[in-house]
């Protein structure tokens, strides 16, 4: 019975979308909103110091009154960040190419792959720093070891997945590796690739965040540690309200290059 | 001269001590014939399909296609399998088109002679009832007319030779025999020649002149039949009792290759 209702209220949806679409879209803002209201309410109700967690309004008040340097930091890992997901995202194309091209060269590259992309990224950091110095290089790379092992994997994948009939049919044509590969193969790894970007552009941030944390005198991650030796709280949180703006509007981007650049795979699996 | 000739061929996958997929088997198909080959699942009609395409060559025996050995992918054959295999980020022309991309003769005058070329995939569209659907893409299509825009990808380069590996398959009983009557038509009109693999009896006798009984694994052909009926068929042939009494005798032919395996 609850079923059939829940039926009728779907199908009643259609013929009047204008009144729920604008719900659909503020949800975000409005669930946001929610949150933070629930964390100011529960920090004034439950009367936790400032310096253990500092309510939002606090938070938001250390934006405003440290705005110079958080501004600044912010774009220093923003840009680390991106630096070192641009060259993942082309190191990682190519070696996803790479990889994918053969399946012996996937057997015997993916098990070295995996064990590389297990190490811990914040354990090369001190080795990066030996290398060359700190400051923005080692943050640069450690985003880019981070988030170029997605990358790689997917395109690999969407090579390697290429349907037996597909190869079969052009094999049987007379066609070349190279030309398997350039007319099924790319065009088919696209939407992994893209798929993947999302992911990476993510991973890149806790990676330069990381490295800035142990190994820099700049960006949000040596803010937010020099933040915490003073016990400056409220800063300390400023800094993780910036890092997830960033990482939203980075994700967003990526979704959205997705969406432009390989709209035939959503609209594709929709229809199925 | 037959177009495909298949002699004592042994084909094992994976070495030595592999599974021997099809093991002594000949046949025969003359050019312009159309050929039906059926048997039990698993009896190597699919690897059938790949040795004559060249994209497996045989350990043993030897198969020739327009009377030349097949050591390599030959592509005068064009290929249509159960799985249309539409590239989905291609129209459904272009998807037609890729064969030319490939093919040697072909993809060094495509730019140049490119509407010539879009004219030819729009005739074939039209043959099998897809005209105007060309700029759709695959996606946008249902299961049958994906299944049609395979035949017409398998057809644009002008195969001499036509394989379909049971392209029928997935599709429901009355688009499946619409698809009949296009290939029947489609065999019709040209002076191409078809080998179809399938599990359906009814189909390989309707559309058939010539049907091969393939054994269990390893594969050989048990028994070679000839469809008597007159061409151009009608779907009603198939409900005639002499239609009725060859699958029959199929059916039964098969049923005792399985039992024996």
């Amino acid at each position: 019975m609850s079923a059939m209702v829940e039926n009728s209220a779907v199908a009643g949806t259609p013929p009047r979308p204008a009144f729920r679409m604008p719900w659909l879209r503020l949800a975000p803002w409005l669930y946001t909103l929610g949150l933070f209201a629930l964390w100011e309410l529960g920090v004034r109700l439950s009367g936790i110091s400032h310096t253990i967690l500092p309510a939002p309004t606090v938070v938001f008040g250390a934006i405003v009154q440290y705005w110079s340097p958080i501004w600044k930091n912010s774009l220093q890992t923003l840009y680390t960040t991106t630096l070192g997901f641009g060259i993942a995202v082309v190191a990682g194309l190519a070696l996803g190419l790479f990889v994918g091209w053969s399946r012996s060269i996937y057997a015997g590259l993916y098990p070295l792959m995996v064990g590389f992309n297990a190490i811990p990224k914040v354990a090369l950091v001190p080795i990066l720093v030996i290398w060359f110095g700190i400051g923005t290089v080692p943050a640069v790379l450690t985003a880019f070891l981070i988030s170029f092992f997605p990358i790689v994997v997917n395109v690999a994948t969407g090579l390697a997945t290429i349907e037996p009939e597909t190869e079969d049919v052009l094999r049987a044509l007379g066609a070349k590796k190279l030309d398997i590969m350039l007319k099924v193969g790319i065009p088919r790894s696209m939407p992994y690739f893209f798929g993947s970007l999302k992911v990476a552009i993510t991973l890149a941030f806790v990676g330069s965040v990381v490295s800035e944390t142990v190994a820099s005198n700049n960006g949000l991650g040596n803010m937010m540690a020099s933040a915490q030796s003073q016990f400056n709280v409220p800063l300390v949180f400023a800094g993780l309200l910036m890092l997830a703006i960033e990482g939203i509007a980075m994700y967003a981007l990526m979704a959205w290059v997705e969406k432009r650049m390989t709209g035939w795979a959503h609209r594709s699996t929709m229809s199925q | 001269m037959a177009l495909v000739e298949i002699e004592r061929v042994d084909m094992r996958y994976g070495g030595a001590g592999g599974t021997l997929a099809v093991s002594g088997l000949d046949m025969k198909v003359e050019r312009g014939a159309f050929a039906a080959v059926v048997g039990p699942s698993g009896c190597g009609k699919s690897t059938l399909m790949k040795l004559v395409t060249g994209l497996h060559i045989p350990q043993a025996g030897n198969v020739s296609v327009a009377g030349r050995q097949v050591t390599e992918p030959v592509s005068i054959v064009g290929m249509a399998f159960q799985n249309p295999t539409m590239l989905p980020w291609r129209t459904t022309l272009d998807n037609i088109l890729l064969p030319l991309e490939i093919v040697e003769k072909h993809r060094h005058r495509l730019r140049k002679h490119k509407k010539d070329y879009v004219a030819k995939a729009e005739a074939l569209l039209e043959t099998v009832g897809l005209k105007g659907f060309g700029d759709k893409y695959p996606w946008q299509l249902s299961g049958g007319m994906q299944q049609r825009a395979n035949l017409c990808r398998a057809l644009i380069h002008e195969p001499e030779l036509l394989m379909l590996d049971e392209p029928f398959g997935a599709l429901d009983a009355f688009t499946r025999e619409e698809l009949w009557c296009v290939i029947r038509d489609l065999h019709a009109a040209s002076d191409v020649t078809i080998i179809l693999v399938t599990h359906d009896l009814r189909e390989a006798v309707f559309l058939a002149d010539q049907i091969f009984v393939m054994s269990a694994r390893p594969g050989r052909i048990l028994a070679e039949h000839h469809v008597p009926f007159a061409r151009p068929r009608e779907l009603s042939v198939m409900y005639e009792p002499a239609f009725n009494e060859m699958v029959q005798g199929l059916r039964s032919e098969i049923a005792e290759a399985r039992v024996a395996a």
